[in-house]
Order: structure tokens, then C-alpha cells, then sequence
């Protein structure tokens, strides 16, 4: 019983670091109505990153947030310019096509130089002892981290001018515009976030297990089954969703072989938009 | 069926077929037959791919599920079962359909893009399934002898057998296509893809109509996965379920233009001549997807109507002829 217990407080602190990846997600949905297909990708970027920081150049793995945070920026606005521009107000499925296009090349390129060799960061903390049980230092640090960053996102979003910008774009673009919202300029920054939160989650997730250049994918699906789960455009959502999931990985772990947990997530994404055409709260569309 | 045999589009379609399978037979030529084989699954999976995406405005990722799933279904029952090839084939079909008319029930609930996602996760879950399957190998695979060739005369005639059974796949596939187009149900998809909700409140049975298109759009992928499959006597989930191949079928469907049968089939034999000349140019082999993916972006970005797009532009009066 206790080893369940354990099981599902580590699933939380995985779920937050979960639910900060698909505040990225769910930032572009609901600010544009585009779904980032490279996102996946991004969070690889990140792990990447991470990777050739702390062990090519010797930088602390904690500190290589700040070059992610600031390359993942850069890299959403330089998305927005090449696939997202063109296809504001267009079908969704057209930018689907485009993010997956952009997706493609980026995982031809990775799997190109790097072939699907798995790599791992070596991240020693002391862990917090409970009982027979020990929760790894990297998992909590990683959670309190993502805790701090998805707060300082919403901080962003309701204190600040440009943030106010953002949400306001949400909720109206032609009306944004009329007062005076420079909209694209403001779409390239909502962009540049969701792919710098990509970012830093992967490297978050970089601490805490190994991957591979394809490890983007099982991400990318858990990023859309907690923004199902938390509601679309909605961040302090996707984070409970994230917690919400990580719950239930962690209920499910003990049970279950590993290969197994994405395909009942995926069910899960199925029936709760099967269940809730449109998201669980879909009410609060545009609570940006 | 009777209203197709008189149209000429019809017969352009025979012709094409009939080429396939004259200038490789005259000439015994092999090399030219392997090219045009691997064209002939470029075209299936275009086209079935394009009932979907260009008539019902669907888009699929997944749509290599059903050719790996296919390719499973018929290695198995021969290897495992001594079924022949044709049964096996004709089992392949009829399961893969079957299994996507009730998926399909399920997630075409889901509308645009969140149906989109969920055949991504389609790919991760039968992936799943399949490398936790024991009867089929797990992640190990299939391996099946040389022998099963024998009934067919032989490896060398048993190539010619499989090249004409891929021969005939495309023909179906680009018969349905054609076939669908101008019937009611193909109306009704078409309707659909233009605005869902007005097609419904104008009496179209959408969710039933979609699971049709889902399940047809499954079939014949399903048989030329088996068809390739059983070519290659090998069969294991990485292979099957190959991320590159329904991108490429995408791909293809965008270069030739969605909705149009002979635009698909056009961008399926160009991209297939196009990666057969990069692939041998060395540099370019290792970056496959990299190519799709400039590609495709390079249709959405510039072209979203595909190359028929700008043949109709240029020529209207291709439009009464070229469906």
C-alpha cells in the first residue's frame, strides 16, 4: 500500500514538470487556434540542450534554464515567422500541416546526425526519505522548478503589459487590433513562451530520465491529453491536468508494463473529448 | 458502377493500369518493375489516404496503421497458419476494414484537429499493442521461409505475382477514389468537408458516412501492406508502423492536390522518381524526412492546392476530363 502511495506522490512531482510542458502547448492553442505539432520536438530540443550544456561545456544542469529558456524563445519567434504567420485565421488543419512539416524536418535532421541513440544526464541530489522510500532529489527540485516557472508564466500573463497584450489577443484579435494591440508582433511572443516552456520542460525531464531524439512524441501526446484534461487556452489548467495525469501514471505504474501507460492515456484523451466534445472546460474558453 | 464505365476518366484510369503491367511484363524488366512497385504503394496509400484528407477534410497521420496492421495480418496467417497468399490478403483487408469501421465509430466523434491527434495516438497504441503481441513476434517480428514462395512458382515468378497483385491494389484504390467522387456518398463527403454542421442539418448521416470513408480509406493500404510484407518475408513494428511512410503519403496527396484522383496519383509516381534520384545521390539519404518535410511545408505555404490546382488554373478545360 505504502509503495502505491509513493508510486503516485512521484507521479505528481512528474506531473507538474507534465503539466508545465503543456502549458507551451495550450498557450499557442488558445491564443491562435494553432496546434503546435513540433512541440514534441521542442521539448527534445530542450533535453538536447541540456545534454550538450551540462556535460559538453560543464554548466550545471539547473543552470542551463536560462540559455534554454532565451534559445526557445528565439526559436518560437523564428516557428511563428516560417509556418505559424501565414496560417493565422486559416483552418486549423492547415497549420497542423505546417507545424507538422517544420516537425518533420527538424526530426530528420536529429535522427540524422544523431541517429536514435539514447542519451542521459546524470543528476546527483540527495532524495527525501520516507519511510522504506526514497524520492529522488531531481524529481522534487524538477517539480518545485516547474511550480516556479508556471507561476512566474501566469504572473507574465495577468501582472504585465505585455502579457495583459497577449490575453487580450486571446480573447479578441480584430478588437486587439482596434485598440492598438500590435497582434502579430504579440502572436510571435505567444509562440516564442509556448516553445520556451517546451523548452525548459525538456529539460526538466532530461533530469529525471534518459531519451532519444524520438522521445518528443510520448511527450507530445501527454501534452495534449492534459491540455484535454486541464482545457484548451487555459495554463493554470494544463498544469492541474498535469497533476492530474502524473496521479494517474503513478497509479497506474505499479500495475501496468511501462509500454502500456501511453496507450491507456491516449484512451483516456479519447474518451474525455468523447465525453466533453470541446474539453471538460470548454465553458472557460479564453479564461486566458 | 455502370455510370463509370462510360466516363472517360474511367478509361484513362484502365490505361494507366495497363501500362503498369505492360512495360515491366514486355520487357522483363526488374529494375524498372521495382521502382514502379514501390510507386504503385505510394499511389495506394495517396489515394486512400485522399478519401479522407481531400474529400472529407480529414486529416489522418495514422494511415500507416492499417498498413502495418495489414502487413502483420497476412505474414502471419501464412507463416503461422499456411493460408494462401490471396486468402491471407483478402483476410488483411477485410480485418484492417473492419477494425478501422470500429475505431472509426469512436474517434470521428472527434472533430478536425482533435481527431487529427488521436491518430497519432492510433499509431502509439496498435504500436504498442503490436510489440507486446506474442503470436506476432513482439518487437522481434516475423521471419517467414523461402518456402511460401513455392506455391506461387517460385522467388523469381512469385516477385511477378506480387508486382501485378500491387498492380491491381493501385487500380482499386484509384477505381474507389473515382468511384466515390461521383456517387451520393462521395457528395455527402465532399458536403462534409466544406462546412460539417450545414451538411448534417442538409441530412447528411455524418458520423455514419465518416466511419464508411475511415473503413474504406483502411482496406487497400491493408492489402498492400500485405503484398509488401510478404515480398519482403520480414515483417517487425518498427518497419511496419514507419513514421516516414504515411508522412509521405501525406506529402504526396498535398504535392498532387487533395481531392483530385489523378493529382494523387501524379505526386505519387513524381515523389517516388524524386527520392528514387535522391536516394542515390548519397547525400540526400540520410535526410529523407528532412526533403518531405520542406516539401510539404513549401504546398501548405505556397501551394495548398497542389500541382491540379495550378494545371485547373492554367487549363480549365482539364477540369471536365482530369477528375
Amino acid at each position: 500500500m505504502l509503495g502505491i502511495i509513493a508510486s503516485i506522490i512521484d507521479g505528481v512531482l512528474v506531473g507538474l514538470v507534465y503539466g508545465l510542458s503543456a502549458m507551451g502547448l495550450t498557450l499557442i492553442w488558445g491564443v491562435m487556434d494553432v496546434i503546435n505539432l513540433t512541440h514534441g520536438t521542442m521539448i527534445v530540443g530542450g533535453m538536447f540542450a541540456l545534454y550538450f550544456l551540462a556535460t559538453g561545456l560543464g554548466v550545471p544542469p539547473y543552470l542551463a534554464l536560462l540559455p534554454v529558456l532565451v534559445g526557445g524563445f528565439l526559436a518560437g519567434v523564428a516557428l511563428y515567422w516560417l509556418a505559424v504567420h501565414r496560417m493565422v485565421g486559416r483552418p486549423p488543419l492547415m497549420s497542423l500541416l505546417s507545424t507538422f512539416a517544420v516537425n518533420l524536418v527538424l526530426i530528420g535532421i536529429g535522427t540524422g546526425v544523431w541517429g536514435t541513440a539514447l542519451f542521459n544526464v546524470a543528476v546527483s541530489l540527495p532524495g527525501v526519505s520516507l519511510g522504506r522510500y526514497t524520492f529522488p532529489g531531481a524529481h522534487i527540485l524538477a517539480a518545485v522548478l516547474a511550480a516556479v516557472i508556471a507561476a512566474s508564466l501566469y504572473l507574465f500573463l495577468h501582472r504585465t503589459r505585455l502579457g495583459k497584450a497577449v490575453r487580450a489577443v486571446a480573447n479578441n484579435r480584430e478588437a486587439a487590433e482596434l485598440v492598438g494591440i500590435p497582434t502579430t508582433r504579440v502572436l510571435a511572443v505567444t509562440v516564442g513562451c509556448g516553445v520556451a516552456l517546451a523548452g525548459v520542460s525538456g529539460l526538466l525531464i532530461g533530469t529525471l530520465f534518459p531519451f532519444t531524439v524520438l522521445s518528443g512524441d510520448g511527450y507530445q501526446l501527454k501534452g495534449f491529453v492534459v491540455t484535454v484534461l486541464g482545457g484548451f487556452g487555459n495554463p493554470v489548467g494544463a498544469l492541474l491536468g498535469g497533476v492530474a495525469l502524473g496521479l494517474l501514471e503513478g497509479a497506474v505504474t505499479p500495475f501496468v508494463p511501462v509500454s502500456w501507460t501511453l496507450v491507456i492515456e491516449f484512451a483516456l484523451f479519447v474518451l474525455v473529448l468523447i465525453a466533453f466534445p470541446g474539453g471538460i472546460f470548454a465553458s472557460r474558453r479564453g479564461a486566458l | 458502377m455502370a455510370a463509370m464505365v462510360t466516363r472517360p476518366f474511367f478509361w484513362i484510369i484502365t490505361l494507366v493500369v495497363a501500362a503498369f503491367i505492360l512495360f515491366p511484363a514486355l520487357g522483363d524488366d526488374v529494375q524498372l518493375r521495382e521502382s514502379l512497385a514501390l510507386a504503385t504503394i505510394y499511389i495506394t496509400l495517396a489515394s486512400s489516404l485522399n478519401l479522407m484528407l481531400g474529400y472529407a477534410g480529414y486529416i489522418n497521420f495514422g494511415s500507416i496503421v492499417f498498413f502495418g496492421l495489414g502487413g502483420y495480418i497476412c505474414v502471419w496467417l501464412v507463416d503461422a497458419h499456411h493460408w494462401p497468399l490471396l486468402a491471407s490478403l483478402l483476410a488483411a483487408g477485410i480485418g484492417v476494414g473492419a477494425l478501422a469501421f470500429i475505431f472509426g465509430l469512436g474517434i470521428l466523434r472527434l472533430r478536425g484537429p482533435f481527431f487529427a491527434l488521436s491518430t497519432i495516438g492510433i499509431v502509439e497504441g496498435v504500436q504498442a499493442f503490436v510489440q507486446n503481441f506474442e503470436p506476432w513476434g513482439g518487437s522481434a517480428g516475423i521471419y517467414i521461409s523461402p518456402e511460401v514462395f513455392t506455391p506461387l512458382g517460385g522467388p523469381g515468378r512469385a516477385l511477378w505475382v506480387i508486382y501485378f497483385g500491387l498492380v491491381a491494389t493501385m487500380g482499386l484504390s484509384l477505381y474507389l477514389s473515382y468511384g466515390i467522387k461521383i456517387s451520393k456518398f462521395g457528395l455527402g463527403l465532399l458536403a462534409i468537408g466544406q462546412n460539417e454542421d450545414a451538411a448534417a442539418i442538409l441530412g447528411v448521416p455524418t458520423p455514419r458516412y465518416k466511419a464508411y470513408v475511415y473503413s474504406a480509406s483502411a482496406v487497400l493500404p491493408a492489402v498492400a501492406g500485405g503484398l509488401y510484407f510478404f515480398k519482403s518475408a520480414f515483417i517487425q513494428p518498427s518497419d511496419a508502423f514507419d513514421l516516414s511512410l504515411s508522412t509521405e503519403a501525406l506529402v504526396v496527396a498535398m504535392l498532387g492536390g487533395q481531392g483530385t484522383v489523378t493529382g494523387v496519383a501524379i505526386g505519387a509516381y513524381l515523389y517516388e522518381e524524386l527520392r528514387g534520384y535522391l536516394l542515390v545521390s548519397g547525400t540526400f539519404s540520410h535526410f529523407q524526412l528532412v526533403i518531405s518535410g520542406v516539401l510539404l511545408l513549401l504546398i501548405v505555404l505556397f501551394f495548398p492546392s497542389g500541382l491540379m490546382g495550378f494545371i485547373y488554373s492554367r487549363f480549365p478545360r482539364t477540369q471536365k476530363v482530369l477528375e
